[in-house]
């Protein structure tokens, strides 16, 4: 049996992935951990969803029946810490930029 | 050589996936729902808050929004510390 | 940047600053909150740069000043978790209790009345106070350095 969403989660991981393994730039092994992170969040957002229910706010809900809050809250908490860790992956890459003049990540002074 | 044993083990996390996918639960039929329902029916007397996702952040687990504020301070703190050589203007 | 874009960032800079009040101080009746609503104004700093370059960022209080503001919301944040301790830690000891911010909700869906939430708006202020500054020092620190060698 087919269950789209975890599909979708799937293609999601196996890409960035992918990206992270063969890529050698290193700006593009981070846009892989994002796409990675987008796969994640798909996932605990689709673990809490309930057939035919709203967003599980009261102010003029149009019904009582809800999906579940705690993942969605779980995933604000991980947006927000996949972003500073962008951000700080990032600025290391600068860094590197700066002290070897290239991006590629099998350069042989990196590696060693 | 590297690069096939790295295809050859990409592939095979994707067949488990996908097997692990043949077993997967019917979309939009949570699993253990107890404590979310308690959450949604008392947060408006116990917290008085409508946002339940908001009750769920600062309230309930506000230990876990305590440590993601911690973690986005030490990222800029991080990024502070990784430029402070040439910010402070000596390179 | 030329005057079109200079000019589209002034228009847009309060509609977008309000939007991120709003969604700050009304995290506990609409979606929003305290991140959401701080980085919707931390993208006004991000634009500004673009925009002015790099003195944009002295003119809003540089490094320090963002700095100090983003340690003053983690403390707030903490210091409103600590108010609660006489029950639990994050015990929300404003709600229900007819207060500031203490009106009792019943049960089910209703309009809305932005006095309640008990200790949630104030939260909810002092993570947006977090959020903005901490995304405008990176934003900043990496765009004012980046600038400063690229071949």
């Amino acid at each position: 049996m087919i269950s789209l969403h975890f599909l979708f989660v799937i293609v999601l991981v196996v890409l960035g992935l992918s990206a992270v393994v063969f890529k050698r730039n290193m700006i593009k092994i981070v846009m892989g951990l994002n796409v990675i992170a987008g796969g994640v969040n798909l996932f605990l957002i689709s673990m809490g969803y309930r057939q035919g229910a709203v967003a599980p706010i009261f102010t003029n809900a149009p019904d009582l029946l809800m999906v579940l809050p705690t993942p969605q809250a779980l995933t604000l908490t991980a947006i927000v810490i996949n972003l500073t860790v962008t951000a700080l992956m990032l600025s290391f890459i600068i860094m590197l930029y700066k002290h070897y003049r290239s991006l590629d990540s099998f350069k042989r002074r990196l590696l060693g | 050589m590297i690069r096939s044993v790295k295809a050859a083990s990409l592939i095979i996390l994707l067949a488990l996936l996908l097997l692990s996918m043949m077993t997967m639960r019917p979309f939009g039929v949570p699993a253990d729902t107890s404590m979310d329902d308690y959450f949604i029916s008392n947060s408006q007397q116990e917290i008085s808050s409508n946002n339940v996702v908001t009750a769920v952040l600062f309230d309930y687990r506000g230990l876990d929004t305590l440590g993601e504020a911690s973690i986005l301070f030490a990222a800029a703190t991080g990024v502070f510390l990784v430029f402070r050589r040439s910010l402070s203007g000596k390179r | 940047m030329s005057i079109i874009v200079k000019t589209m960032v002034c228009l847009i800079a309060v509609p977008v600053t309000v939007f991120g009040l709003y969604v700050v101080s009304h995290g506990h009746l609409t979606p929003g909150g305290g991140f959401p609503g701080g980085t919707v104004i931390a993208t006004l700093v991000a634009l500004m740069l673009v925009a002015f370059g790099k003195g944009a960022g002295g003119k809003l209080g540089g490094r320090g000043f963002l700095s100090s503001l983003e340690s003053i919301g983690l403390f707030l944040f903490a210091f409103v978790a600590f108010l609660g301790m006489g029950s639990t830690f994050f015990g929300n000891f404003l709600a229900n209790t007819g207060g500031i911010f203490g009106d009792p909700v019943a049960f089910g869906s209703n309009p809305g009345n932005v006095n309640t939430g008990g200790v949630i708006p104030f939260m909810n202020l002092a993570v947006g106070l977090e959020v903005f500054a901490a995304l405008s020092l990176i934003i900043l620190i990496m765009f004012t350095h980046s600038k400063e060698d690229t071949p």
